[in-house]
């Protein structure tokens, strides 16, 4: 499975260059991570003092924002196409729902209180990363 | 003479040189022009702006446009009008309307924020610009860039107004219709500004265009004799305006042209896209994107890019933001138009409907001094007004007709007031 990610041109300082990555993340968090593994360059701009990635990045799913499409909880499908637009919004991720800064650290702590059934490592309710 | 001024990031403060620019390639935050007051303290004087053209272009030295721009429209400097009848209604005692229902040349407050977009996308030699938009600013845009040759391409939401599509094309520009809502035109402007060497006045021009705003608190300030007003009520639709309005009146405080004051700052939506709103009534330091669905549909954009402002602008001045049905703005509008002879779009409805509610709900007081800010013209969105009058058949040009029609008239009326006629 593979997702095209989309890159604008704030980014392209520090993707050197490149404008556009085939991913095999499963979700947003993953995508996340996988782009800071990639970029190393680009880690220290996508997230704040506080690790949480900045408030004016959007990502959209096809033809819609993945908020409205459950956000860390959206599994990517084979072929999605994710694009990546900083700044049109001043829309953030509402305090302490920001999955992937501190995922585990989030997904314990929801969990320890029951309040999820989600994977801890990806953030799901049905994930498979287990098998 | 136009004061220095660059751009700077809104979040981390890192410094660019003027760019066709909107976005700080190190936090990814939005960019904003910072004028050099300092500079512009000697140009941007009373006697100076008294002696100055009958628009906007009064206050050029605290917009950012090059030292030798030649002004080619005659926007702004639109009426300030006090407003007794409407006050009267809704229990006011001191309200006044901005009316940028009459802003020339396409009738609405988009022909300031263009006018500064396309300075500057003549100075940065773009032979092309364009814009996303839900219908005034493609007016404006249309216009502006007729007038001075440049090519547009404008991309608007499919079930925009016909009105508002026939005011973009009569200017011969080129119209691409999006089948999806604002948000997804937005997004798509944003990668063909990516990709294209066109000036896009709300994405790569954004940062010069949103000051273009300014204007509308200058006006104020300037029309009500150098002094600002107790509360400013103004329509959100990405937020821009009213965090321009506040910083227009906190540069006349910095430059001592008007004396310092609170003012409170309300922001006004419709219910069916309300996200700064829903904001300011929670509390919530972020915007939760919604999906429009509101017959004011240039206020109907779900993702609104200065929302966070808007509503910490509201928060720290003490105001409030308030939204209202897609009913109570048809009903405000006929009321504004029946109380003061001002007939504007569903954006006016809204703000005059929210300004009701909160003299209503006792957010403000009758007594203080409050603008309420009318940005676009009824005359693009008639259709929300289709059936609501009907048309009597017509009469012969006769004398004793006239008297027929005069006297039916007078019984029906006898009906409607015997009966329970409420709007």
């Amino acid at each position: 499975m593979s997702v095209r990610v989309l890159l604008p041109n704030a980014f392209q300082k520090h993707t050197n260059g490149e404008r556009e990555i085939e991913s095999n993340a499963a979700n947003l968090p993953q995508l996340i991570t996988e782009m800071e593994t990639n970029f190393p360059a680009l880690k220290t701009h996508l997230r704040d003092e506080q690790g949480q990635v900045r408030r004016f990045i959007n990502f959209y799913v096809n033809e819609e924002d993945i908020r409205f499409l459950g956000n860390e909880k959206y599994a990517f499908q084979d072929g999605d196409e994710v694009l990546v637009i900083p700044s049109i919004a001043g829309g953030s991720w509402p305090d302490g729902r920001t999955p992937w800064a501190g995922l585990a650290v989030q997904a314990e702590a929801r969990c320890a209180r029951g309040m999820c059934s989600c994977c801890s490592y990806c953030g799901q309710e049905e994930c498979c990363c287990g098998d | 003479m136009a004061a220095a001024y660059e751009l700077r990031c809104r979040e981390c403060g890192k410094r660019y040189e003027n760019a066709p620019l909107s976005i700080c390639d190190e936090c990814f935050s939005p960019l904003e022009v910072k004028c050099d007051l300092d500079a512009a303290k000697r140009a941007f004087t009373k006697d100076a702006i008294a002696a100055g053209p009958s628009s906007m272009w009064r206050y050029q030295a605290l917009l950012p446009v090059p030292d030798n721009y030649k002004p080619t429209t005659p926007a702004g400097w639109t009426p300030l009008l006090k407003a007794p009848r409407l006050a009267q209604r809704i229990g006011a005692r001191n309200l006044w309307i901005k009316n940028d229902a009459v802003c020339l040349p396409t009738l609405s407050f988009k022909d300031r924020v263009v006018a500064v977009a396309l300075a500057n996308a003549q100075a940065f030699g773009f032979d092309t610009v364009g814009c996303s938009s839900t219908g005034n600013l493609a007016n404006a845009v249309a216009a502006g860039a007729a007038r001075v040759g440049l090519k547009t391409y404008i991309l608007v939401p499919a079930d925009l107004e016909a009105a508002k599509i026939l005011n973009t094309q009569v200017y011969g520009a080129t119209l691409v219709r999006i089948d999806g809502n604002y948000d997804h035109v937005n997004r798509l402007c944003s990668q063909i500004a990516d990709r294209y060497n066109w000036g896009f006045v709300n994405v790569n021009l954004r940062p010069y265009y949103a000051e273009g705003s300014k204007t509308v608190g200058f006006e104020i300030a300037e029309q009500l004799g150098w002094r600002l007003p107790d509360n400013v009520v103004v329509p959100m639709a990405g937020g821009s305006l009213i965090t321009k309005i506040r910083k227009a009146f906190q540069e006349l405080v910095a430059l001592g042209l008007v004396e310092d004051k609170p003012v409170r700052f309300f922001g006004a939506q419709a219910t069916g896209c309300s996200p700064i709103a829903v904001a300011v009534k929670t509390g919530a330091d972020h915007i939760e994107p919604q999906r429009p669905a509101t017959i004011a549909r240039s206020l109907a954009i779900g993702n609104p890019a200065d929302g966070v402002y808007a509503a910490r602008a509201i928060r720290e001045s003490g105001g409030w933001a308030e939204d209202v049905s897609d009913v109570e703005i048809v009903s405000a509008i006929q009321e504004l138009a029946e109380m003061e002879g001002i007939f504007t779009e569903t954006a006016g409805g809204v703000t005059t409907a929210v300004t009701a509610r909160l003299y209503a709900h006792g957010r403000i007081h009758p007594d203080e001094l409050t603008v309420s800010c009318i940005t676009g013209n009824g005359l693009k969105t008639t259709d929300v007004l289709e059936g609501a009058y009907e048309q009597h058949a017509a009469i012969r040009p006769r004398l004793g007709d006239f008297e027929t029609y005069l006297q039916d008239r007078s019984e029906e009326s006898e009906v409607i007031v015997g009966g329970s006629y409420v709007r």
